[in-house]
């Protein structure tokens, strides 16, 4: 079938940002959406029907969120459409055009709100009001133009590239606004431009085209009003998903008769899966959910039209309302980051109160004879009267100094380091989506970055919290192994692999799209032992799996006119294995329509009424469905979880089958495979109508409807007879166990999250590798607060005792002591009780202790919003990095919970990966991401901001150590510009290449000794301490730096001009220098970088210099033409390294860290099996 | 289970993995530095090997250079003037006669400087006080930004304006030998780049030193800029406040234990911040002039190379390391880490 490539090309591929204007048309994160109301609507468990309530036919609107949020539609809050009436719709409400702006600015707003938008960076309020205090003329220290360039430079830069974009954005607005669409206009369907279609107007949409606007559906070309739509723009899922147009309404059509009605509806909101409404016509009252409704952006498939009324538009339309971007995030570096930077905010006042009481002595020893100084020139002859010139006396000259010293420093906080991390970031985001091994072949997906700013936290994770289903197992569902009546049906030992059960209609073949391995006993009973007792129960079995389910079959041709395929669409895979594994034996889904189904059953078609389905809930975690069969007996068939269903399964009917049945789910769930309860009753003619009537008051209800809904179902769904249970396995994804024990190596805590039974959560642990059979299991599972409370203590105290406290660690464990693994094992009651608000923070903690003494952690029966709290309970208590996993909606919250969310893109739609920071295909790019790009992006951006504070640092204090030889007047030996281009030229690419391209090590060392990432977690490339070493170092340099040729040139005739070009490319060697010294990896860019910059300070000083009116013409030839300036060059740069060369190679030598060894060992060979492997020309440096 | 869905092949098509290449990858050919012990000891005696003995011709040639310094500032001012500033700054002929004994035989050429200490000729107010545009171009004598407070007089523009221009020096040396007076040639004293292009030929002094206030030396307004080289020489304002500027060059070669006389015009004012006023006779050497600290700093760092690379050797041949020994990594040294 068609439906989803069409789709699919559309959707946007997101790599570096999410800018493109593709995204921006329908972005649906539903980051904005996980507002405190839809958690819950999110929140409804994967693990068992992977369907969230909103779709099926049931006309019950079945968000809670509106039960709870929306009591009733009171007039006042309802907007009143009338149908096929825009004039009067629109006549007592102005309701937005349709027409949408995406764009941020128009030609007018654009300067003022873009200035404003760029001056929400701090960075660039310090640059402006550096740049305003220079233009007071009193304090103006450097020209206007030198001052006021860099800044303005870096606005209009940001500034093209927003007006660019936002003209990107209202060029796809305007293709968007000027699109077509049929809308009834004069007694026929006209093309209309989006931009004006109006409320209340009725629209036509064919096949493969884009819903203009929300609209409720009227008809369509099916007889029974279903239409298909595909929301892959609203939230990824290419699935088709089937919309109802009410039975009143479908068999009008303008063309026959004009359509008249009202529609009352709720006001415009940002739920996708809600929607609330009444529609009144031909007096009759009818209501209306989210599966009447088709949104804007959804486009509609497999139905030739469809006929609608439009009730949301423009930017009311649910899907421009979602569009909001992810919540940035902020790495722990740059956190860390932003503390020194306050330190060196606090040298730079130092520095400045230094200069200014400098000057404050000098001034106040030449008060007197000030006026007599030549070179101070107090007074203005100029005029008769004699004057001051430019002072302000004692007190003031002391501050315009302390204000002039702040502008002559101010790269001492440095501006320039923000930009760079930008860059660096992109280059970094660039190499890790273009990274081979982290494509996906099987759903040609690449890694993408959608957070641009948290590079660096990919080295310091030290927690992993995983979804298990989609994430750690492919979410590809399998039916293994049924138990039927009591008897155990295992697939796995069936070798039949036919070609599978086939239909035959009208003379063509029907078969399943997915044809299962059958159990040939299973098949034998199915098909000849109807009359049986077990034949019976297999009927009911098959049966319950092919009809208690919301698929919906399609039929797809194949290259073989002959032969079509049946294709089951529906949201939970594990329907659709069962339906699968239904067909397969003889029970083929054929139909849905809105009132029935139609089975094949063993090549006889039949035909059911639904008489009504209960979907699924995350109360009941079951669904059952009322069918009407063909021998006018009404059954009621359930499948659920088995929690919820055994119990309300009649235990006393059959008692040795309900006992087999449980003792079989207890061995399918222990095999690692999901289980489900199948039950069914038969629905005497008095309760069918109790049920019924029941059923219609709850599904018109406007008040409560879900809880009455629920309700219903609960008195229905009870005195079950077990009909059996199935087991659906997960399969593993490919590399999970190795890359779980590589996480481990890594010192990174796996944390699986999972909605699965306890006894599966286990053995998927154990076949993930996340269990060792040398583990202690500790296993908190309870019902009631006391004891949960009392088992957290009792583990706690165990795991005290087998793992000492980690100060005594060392002392206690010998070398050879034995390494005691706990694994904590904790379901999701329990975790309720311990997150519960209501028990004190006492218990929180005891958790906190107690997993953080276990190197695995797993949670089972935990809801989607336990998963945020537990990554809460651990971000709060710890400073460690925080990473969290997960493919489907129900991980949403967590992912944005944690530091670093890392969304699957797999099977569940994208919900995820909308919401997360990093996606990508498989789990075990975990490895490559984490290991190899978070090792590398670490180091690389921890160096580079030690080197950035150290570069500027190093330059200020050289200007400082000349203003001491000025009278503290500030005066800067090295020109206006050259002090402007230093840190933009002279130094900036290197420090860029350098953290972009540098690798400490290779991809396969790091791959294979994971232990190495320990050095991110411990913090190794930026902490306190180096900071420290660094500024001595910076003190240091910038002293040999400056006081070697002053004292060589003290008592000459050596002019300022002169001497500060020396300076200038002195400091400028040093630094490149510096930055060479410590590169762990020279390849071209890294030399072009490095030596260019150095080529490129003498070019421009050079070109300075010949610029005849500036104050320091020809200097740098003329004192580039004497031997003293090449001497003094050399020994400045040699002297300057050598201390932080010594520094180096002894700590190298002496205390080698292991990134040390392991570089070593790479060049060396000496790990032995390291062999030569990258293609890398060793450079003969030690021969 | 088996999936029968032919649109793979269409994917596959327009697959959207990553091309290969050697840069996407981080691969690029690289070389990987490692310092090792005989690169270290290397380096460090290929520093020491080049420093020590540029540092012994540093010296040398500091010590061949011959050097007369006078201070002259106080002994210039008559015993009886309690006020040096009130003494400095009345009008009138303040001659003074100096007497220097020449040390050693001084070849020429010979450099005659002025030398001032506690001059703060890098003063923000001080070195902003010029207009570079003016001294350039006759069209530009009225733009005189920057120039305050010297830059009108009465009304009318000051050529060349500014303080620097203003406080020009305006001692005068007449040297002489057994009373022949020796010729101190002021030609070419100043950069060549100055005279030609940042002084202008047809710009001529206006207005100068014309106000209330003296500053210093006066110019003939008859003579361009561009031939005022003590104009030019001051007007390159030195980097720190000791410094010497050239006041002339003398083609004679002076005998061990001549006895020179110079007659000194003492008009400078540096009394009123204990400035310095000293006369220089100075030669030159391949690096300038005397100072021993560039020889000193060569040889300490060569030397201190040096003792790094005898210790390193030393150190390495006691107490080794094998490179890459897997045993040092921290894992291995810890056995209990996790």
């Amino acid at each position: 079938m068609e439906t989803g490539d069409d789709g699919i090309e559309k959707s946007p591929g997101v790599e570096l940002n999410s800018d493109s204007s593709c995204r921006r048309r329908f972005p649906l994160t539903l980051a904005g959406a996980l507002s405190r109301n839809s958690v819950r609507e999110l929140g409804i468990p994967d693990e068992l029907e992977r369907k969230r309530v909103r779709q099926g036919w049931s006309r019950g609107g079945n968000s809670e969120f509106f039960s709870a949020s929306l009591k009733e539609i009171s007039d006042e809050d309802a907007r009143v459409v009338y149908i096929n009436d825009p004039e009067r719709t629109n006549e007592q409400f102005r309701f937005a055009g349709n027409e949408v702006c995406t764009g941020k600015y128009s030609l007018i707003t654009f300067l003022p709100r873009n200035l404003f938008e760029q001056f929400h960076r701090v960075a660039y309020v310090y640059f402006l009001v550096i740049a305003v205090l220079n233009q007071i003329p009193q304090i103006a220290v450097f020209g206007r133009g030198a001052s006021i360039l860099p800044l303005a430079f870096v606005l209009f830069v940001t500034a093209i590239k927003d007006a660019y974009e936002d003209y990107r954005r209202h060029r796809a607005d305007e293709i968007e606004n000027n699109r077509l669409a049929l809308v009834w206009n004069e007694g026929r369907f006209q093309s209309k431009r989006w931009k004006d279609i109006r409320v209340g107007e009725v629209i036509k949409i064919k096949a493969n085209e884009t819903l203009p606007c929300d609209m409720v559906l009227l008809s369509s070309s099916d007889p029974t009003g279903v239409a298909y739509v595909q929301t892959i723009n609203l939230d990824g899922e290419s699935n088709l998903k089937a919309r109802y147009a009410k039975q009143e309404t479908t068999s009008k059509s303008p063309e026959k008769e004009k359509i008249g009605g009202l529609i009352k509806c709720e006001k415009p909101n940002r739920n996708i899966y809600g929607f609330m409404a009444n529609l009144e016509v031909d007096d009759k009252k009818l209501s209306l959910g989210p599966s009447n409704i088709i949104l804007r952006g959804c486009e509609l498939k497999n139905t030739d039209w469809a006929v609608g009324v439009a009730v949301h538009t423009g930017r009311e339309t649910k899907a421009m309302l979602n569009s909001s971007g992810a919540p940035s995030k902020r790495s722990s570096l740059e956190t860390r980051m932003n503390f020194e930077i306050i330190i060196l905010s606090f040298f730079l006042i130092g520095l400045c109160m230094a200069v200014s009481t400098g000057a404050a002595v000098w001034l106040k020893h030449f008060e007197d004879s000030l006026n007599s100084i030549i070179f101070f020139g107090k007074q203005d002859y100029s005029q008769e009267k004699a004057k001051n010139y430019n002072y302000y006396g004692w007190g003031m000259g002391i501050f315009f100094t302390f204000l002039m010293a702040v502008i002559v420093f101010q790269i001492m906080i440095p501006i320039s380091l923000y930009i760079s991390m930008e860059l660096v970031r992109i280059g970094q985001a660039y190499f890790m989506v273009r990274d081979t091994d982290m494509y996906d072949e099987a759903s040609d997906s690449r890694f993408q970055c959608r957070a641009l700013n948290i590079n660096e936290d990919l080295g310091q994770i030290k927690y992993v919290f995983s979804d298990k289903t989609g994430t750690l197992t492919e979410n590809k569902m399998e039916f293994q192994r049924a138990s039927i009546g009591g008897i155990d049906y295992c697939n796995l030992k069936a070798s039949s692999q036919g070609v599978g059960y086939t239909v035959k209609v009208d003379g063509k073949v029907m078969r399943p799209k997915v044809t299962i391995k059958t159990h040939p006993e299973l098949l034998r009973l199915a098909q000849n032992g109807k009359d049986s007792v077990g034949g019976a129960y297999i009927h009911d079995f098959l049966l319950a799996l092919a009809s208690c389910n919301t698929l919906v079959p399609f039929v797809v041709d194949t290259s073989d006119p002959a032969v079509k395929l049946i294709d089951y669409q529906g949201e939970s895979p594990d329907e659709q294995a069962l339906a699968y594994a239904a067909a397969a034996y003889g029970y083929m889904l054929m139909e849905r329509s809105s009132g029935h189904i139609v089975v094949d059953i063993l090549g006889e078609k039949q035909r059911f009424n639904v008489l009504g389905l209960h979907e699924f809930d995350s109360d009941r975690k079951r669904m059952s469905v009322i069918l009407g069969c063909p021998d006018k007996s009404v059954k009621v068939y359930v499948k659920g979880a088995d929690t919820t269903t055994i119990s309300v399964i009649d235990k006393s009917l059959l008692e040795h089958v309900v006992d087999a049945t449980e003792n079989h789910l207890n061995s399918y769930s222990s095999m690692g495979l999901r289980t489900l309860v199948v039950g069914m009753r038969e629905l005497s003619p008095s309760e069918f109508e109790q049920w019924h009537s029941a059923f219609e008051a709850a599904s018109t209800a406007l008040i409560g409807r879900v809880a009455l809904l629920r309700k219903v179902a609960i008195d229905v769904e009870t005195k079950l007879r077990v009909l059996g249970a199935s087991g659906i396995e997960d399969k593993l994804q490919q590399g999970v166990p190795e890359a779980i024990e590589s996480l481990r190596m890594a010192g990174i805590k796996v944390w699986v999250l999972t909605g699965d039974k306890q006894e599966t959560a286990i053995s998927i642990g154990y076949s993930s590798k996340l269990l060792s059979s040398n583990m202690t299991q500790i296993i908190i599972s309870n019902n009631s607060k006391e004891s949960c409370r009392k088992s957290l203590e009792d583990a706690l105290s165990m795991s005290k005792n087998l793992i000492p406290d980690a100060e005594n660690e060392h002392v206690l464990r010998g070398p050879d002591a034995v390494q005691v693994q706990l694994a904590l094992i904790i379901d999701g009651t329990s975790l309720v009780y311990v997150l519960d608000n209501e028990l004190e923070e006492q218990c929180c903690l005891q958790l906190f202790q107690l997993a953080s003494k276990c190197s695995v952690v797993l949670c089972c029966r935990v809801a989607p919003l336990q998963k945020a709290g537990i990554v809460a309970l651990v971000k709060r208590r710890t400073a460690d990095m925080t990473l969290a996993i997960g493919d489907g909606a129900n991980d949403v919250s967590m992912i944005q919970m944690a530091d670093v969310g890392v969304g699957i893109s797999g099977q569940e739609g994208r919900q995820a990966v909308m919401a997360s920071d990093f996606s990508m295909g498989q789990f075990r790019f975990l490895l490559p991401l984490l290991l190899v790009h978070g090792h590398w992006n670490y180091q690389r951006m921890a160096y580079m901001i030690i080197y950035n504070f150290y570069r500027n640092a190093v330059f200020v204090f050289l200007m400082f150590w000349f203003t001491l030889f000025t009278a503290f007047t500030l005066t800067t030996a090295i020109t206006e510009w050259s002090s402007m281009l230093y840190s933009v030229i002279y130094t900036a690419f290197p420090t860029i290449i350098v953290g972009i391209l540098d690798k400490n090590l290779s991809r396969r060392t790091l791959l294979k000794y994971p232990r190495l990432y320990g050095s991110g977690q411990r913090e190794e490339s930026y902490n306190s301490r180096l900071f420290w070493i660094m500024m001595v170092d910076t003190l240091y340099q910038s002293i040999i730096v400056y006081f070697i040729p002053l004292f060589a040139y003290w008592n000459s005739t050596v002019d300022i001009s002169s001497l500060g070009d020396l300076w200038t490319i002195a400091i400028v060697i040093v630094v490149n220098l510096h930055l060479a010294m410590d590169v762990m990896r020279w390849n071209w860019v890294t030399h072009a970088g490095i030596w260019g910059s150095v080529i490129a300070t003498c070019l421009c000083v050079m070109a300075i210099d010949a610029i005849p009116f500036l104050f320091g013409y020809w200097a740098i030839f003329h004192i580039g033409k004497t031997k003293l300036f090449w001497t003094l060059l050399l020994i400045v740069v040699v002297a300057a390294l050598t201390p932080r060369f010594l520094v180096k190679v002894l700590y190298q030598y002496y205390q080698p860290n292991d990134i040390q060894i392991a570089r070593e060992a790479e060049k060396f060979g000496t790990f032995g099996q390291v062999e030569q492997s990258e293609l890398e020309m060793t450079c003969m440096m030690e021969t | 289970m088996e999936n029968t869905d032919t649109s793979t092949s269409t994917v596959r098509r327009n697959s959207k993995r990553p091309r290969y290449s050697k840069f996407t990858q981080q691969e690029l050919p690289a070389c990987k530095p490692i310092l090792t012990p005989r690169w270290v000891i290397s380096a460090f005696m290929l520093i020491s090997i080049v420093f020590i003995p540029i540092g012994v011709a540093a010296l040398f040639a500091s010590r061949d250079v011959v050097e007369i310094v006078d201070r002259y500032d106080s002994e210039c001012i008559p015993a009886n003037e309690t006020d040096k500033v009130k003494y400095i700054q009345t009008p009138g002929e303040k001659s003074c006669n100096r007497t220097l004994t020449v040390p050693k035989r001084m070849k020429p050429p010979i450099f005659v400087y002025y030398q001032l200490d506690n001059f703060y000729q890098n003063h923000r107010r001080y070195v902003k006080s010029r207009n570079d545009q003016q001294l350039r171009d006759s069209k530009e004598a009225n733009s005189v930004s920057g120039c305050k407070p010297e830059d009108f007089n009465n009304g009318s523009v000051i050529v060349p304006c500014g303080l620097i221009a203003w406080s020009l020096f305006n001692d005068t040396y007449s040297l002489s030998r057994n009373n022949i007076t020796l010729n101190v040639s002021k030609k070419d004293i100043s950069w060549k780049s100055d005279r030609e292009h940042k002084f202008g030929k047809d710009v001529y002094p206006k207005n100068f030193q014309s106000g209330g206030l003296i500053g210093g030396g006066i110019l003939d307004p008859n003579i361009p800029l561009s031939e005022q080289e003590d104009l030019i020489v001051w007007m390159r304002t030195a980097a720190l406040p000791n410094f010497r500027k050239l006041y002339g060059k003398m083609e004679v070669e002076l005998q061990e234990n001549d006895v020179i006389d110079v007659t000194l015009g003492n008009n400078y004012n540096t009394y009123s911040f204990n400035g310095k006023k000293k006369l220089v006779l100075s030669t030159t050497s391949w690096l300038g002039g005397k100072n021993d600290f560039l020889g000193i700093a060569y040889l300490t760092v060569g030397g201190l190379c040096f003792f790094l690379a005898m210790a390193f050797t030393v150190v390495y041949l006691v107490k080794p390391r094998q490179l890459g020994d897997p045993s040092y990594l921290s894992w291995n040294r810890n056995p209990g880490w996790r």
